[in-house]
């Protein structure tokens, strides 16, 4: 779709994750307007409702993004968030949403172009992918009660 | 512990076809410990319920509710004001909690989102295994804490069988050999002499083989 | 060990004569064709002394040993009822004992029976009601106080000569003689051992079952199979759960042209039953020749074995 703007929730952790996006901002970097942050104090705080709470309230895409492995600030939190992320990349596809629409990145708050590119690069991985199978119906809905 | 896997989605999907308000019952004994039936489940299942129906354009509303134990009369009796206003109930609990729901609340339709599959512990968070096989005589004294009715995948009392390789048994090298590890622990409570103990056969009566069991408490009856 | 023999099992009179026994093997058809089964009969009549009829062995359904046995008596020879824990409770063990008696059968040999995940039905629920050594005592039982396992009393007790089966290469190795022991404390008569490749560990293995006076309580026949070629030699190395072989043998085996692998094979087979005759506590020689039932004979012959005793 041409026109299809994704909608992207980013959950940040506060250490690393929300610090490269405060430095991609003050070094004037370029990154698509579709990224909605959400500040975690660490990625171990995610579970999959979370996650899913996201793609149900009409998310195309999202994703998790915390310290570099061994790096954590609360030393295990961005471990414990892997599988669990992996685990809910199953249980989107249980319900029919491409398990691409999820994942999980690592940076360092000194990354703020790695922010950038990650940003830029999901955006475009979820316009390939197109609307979330639950949105076509959910703005369907919203036309019919406009 | 009672433990239980989620059955597979597209299973749970069809048993709900035709339903449009459910509630969805948590159970927060043993399913919750082994993280597949509690309160956790119940909203991340949930959340899976409504957005699959939704793709479909079949909305599903779910009322989400967690209950002490599905297995315990008085727990059940606290779903009685929402059953009023659903048409099923997808029970969490284990195959003891869907079945006490369905009784109490014969003209609503109940169905399992688990597969109890038996009775073990805990090794570590998220990592459980069978012990126990509810033979109902009980018989880890002969076999120094480690049961062979449960452990042995052919039961035997005189074991181990040839099949025993390294330890491991013939039919899966990720399973002990109980026979190794009870011989293993008789080694070491010194306790070799009790193995050349014939254990006779066994009275399978006080098993499920000898029909539905019931415990009765008589100092508990009024 | 006596000599007076308890039952009219030809097998018994042949070892408690003091012969070297010998026993073949036979596995039934995967169908309901006797003449399957008269086939391997013909090839294999005189060659031994009984033989095994497999009772639907890797969990593999195929006509049953009771069955099967009948049809060999019907041959003129002596079968060894083979009956695992596996797919019977003691009700239907019992009356199958019964059964194979009234008919005929004279020998039977007490197994715990391969798990059911190896066969061709792994959806089928298991009975293990008993094990092995649960068995041996109640033919036993049923045999020499004519009662059943129950306690009552058996009209016409069941007249069979009680065997079972023992591996010295299975894990751990340091209670295989007590179990060994324990089969025989339960009232086992005779004990045919997996087929020996290590005869250096089966060597450990006698002695310690000599030391401990096994070998006059019960009759031990070894284990002997022949190689068909290099491939079945490392199947069996490495896919047969409680198999034993050692690296010696494959490279002799493997450093044969493909030609001469069979012959090779059944070389090493007449080699170890030679050496079985040398060792102590050995009554005999149970040849298993899995589909190779023709070369049964030539094993024998080769091995000094034929003809038979008569008894």
């Amino acid at each position: 779709m041409a026109d299809f703007e994704p909608i992207i929730v980013a959950f940040c952790c506060h250490y690393c994750a929300y610090g490269a996006a405060d430095l991609a901002g003050s070094m004037r970097l370029e990154y698509p307007p579709n990224i909605r942050i959400i500040r975690l104090p660490c990625t171990g705080k995610v579970t999959p409702i979370l996650l899913l709470r996201a793609f149900e309230k009409g998310a195309d895409g999202v994703y998790v993004a915390g310290c570099l492995e061994g790096d954590c600030h609360f030393i295990h939190g961005n471990l414990v968030a892997k599988p669990r992320v992996n685990y809910t990349k199953k249980l989107i596809q249980e319900v029919g949403l491409e398990p691409e629409r999820l994942e999980m990145f690592n940076m360092s708050a000194a990354m703020g172009p790695r922010f950038a590119e990650v940003a830029r690069e999901f955006t475009e991985r979820i316009k390939a992918l197109g609307p979330s199978p639950l949105r076509k119906t959910q703005s369907a809905a919203t036309k019919e009660a406009a | 512990m009672v433990i239980g896997e989620r059955k597979p989605f597209e299973e749970i999907v069809k048993m709900l076809n035709g339903h449009k308000k459910i509630l969805v019952l948590g159970c927060g004994g043993c399913v919750t410990v082994c993280l597949t039936g509690g309160d956790d489940a119940v909203k991340v299942l949930s959340s899976q319920l409504r957005m699959s129906r939704e793709k479909d354009n079949d909305p599903l509303e779910i009322t989400e509710k967690t209950i002490e134990r599905q297995c315990d009369p008085e727990y059940v009796e606290q779903i009685s004001d929402i059953v009023g206003q659903i048409d099923g109930v997808l029970s969490l609990a284990c195959g003891v909690g869907v079945q006490y729901v369905a009784e109490r609340y014969p003209t609503m339709p109940v169905y399992p989102a688990l597969n109890t599959t038996f009775v073990g512990g805990s090794k570590k968070e998220g990592y459980y295994v069978e012990r126990c096989q509810t033979c109902g005589d009980c018989k880890l004294y002969y076999t120094a804490g480690i049961c062979p009715v449960a452990r042995c995948s052919k039961s035997l009392l005189n074991g181990p069988c040839g099949g025993s390789t390294n330890g491991k048994c013939e039919i899966d090298p990720q399973v002990d050999c109980a026979w190794q590890l009870i011989i293993d622990r008789l080694k070491s409570l010194n306790l070799m002499d009790r193995y050349e103990q014939i254990i006779e056969a066994n009275d399978w009566r006080s098993s499920r083989d000898g029909g539905p069991r019931t415990m009765i408490r008589e100092d508990f009856q009024r | 060990m006596s000599t007076e023999c308890v039952t009219d099992s030809r097998l018994e009179k042949i070892l408690r004569a003091g012969h070297f026994a010998v026993t073949g093997e036979c596995g039934p058809p995967r169908g309901a064709d006797p003449e399957a089964v008269r086939k391997k009969c013909r090839i294999l009549k005189d060659k031994a002394d009984a033989f095994n009829i497999t009772d639907n062995q890797t969990s593999v359904v195929r006509m049953s040993s009771i069955a099967s046995s009948v049809i060999m008596m019907q041959e003129g020879m002596e079968p060894v009822m083979q009956m695992v824990c596996r797919d019977r409770n003691r009700i239907a063990m019992q009356s199958d004992i019964l059964g194979g008696a009234a008919l005929g059968i004279k020998n039977m040999l007490c197994l715990s029976g391969d798990h059911q995940r190896f066969g061709d039905h792994p959806q089928a629920k298991n009975v293990f009601d008993l094990d092995s050594i649960q068995l041996i005592r109640m033919v036993r039982k049923m045999r020499d106080e004519s009662r059943f396992l129950g306690g009552e009393e058996i009209k016409t007790a069941p007249k069979l000569f009680i065997g079972a089966a023992a591996n010295p290469f299975a894990d751990p190795f340091e209670i295989r003689v007590p179990r060994l022991a324990k089969k025989v404390a339960a009232g086992v008569e005779f004990i045919q051992t997996q087929c020996i490749f290590n005869i250096k560990k089966f060597a450990e293995w006698m002695k310690q079952v000599v030391d401990r006076g096994l070998h006059e309580k019960v009759f031990i026949l070894g284990g002997v199979t022949p190689f068909k070629s290099f491939g079945m030699a490392r199947y069996m190395a490495n896919n047969v759960p409680g198999m034993d072989v050692p690296d010696e043998l494959l490279q002799r085996m493997k450093g044969t042209p493909k030609e001469s692998q069979a012959e090779e094979g059944i070389k090493i087979a007449v080699e170890t039953i030679q050496q079985l005759r040398e060792m102590k506590g050995i009554a005999g020689v149970h040849i298993m020749a899995i589909e190779w039932e023709e070369k049964v004979g030539e094993i024998a012959e080769r091995a000094g074995l034929l003809p038979r005793p008569a008894v």
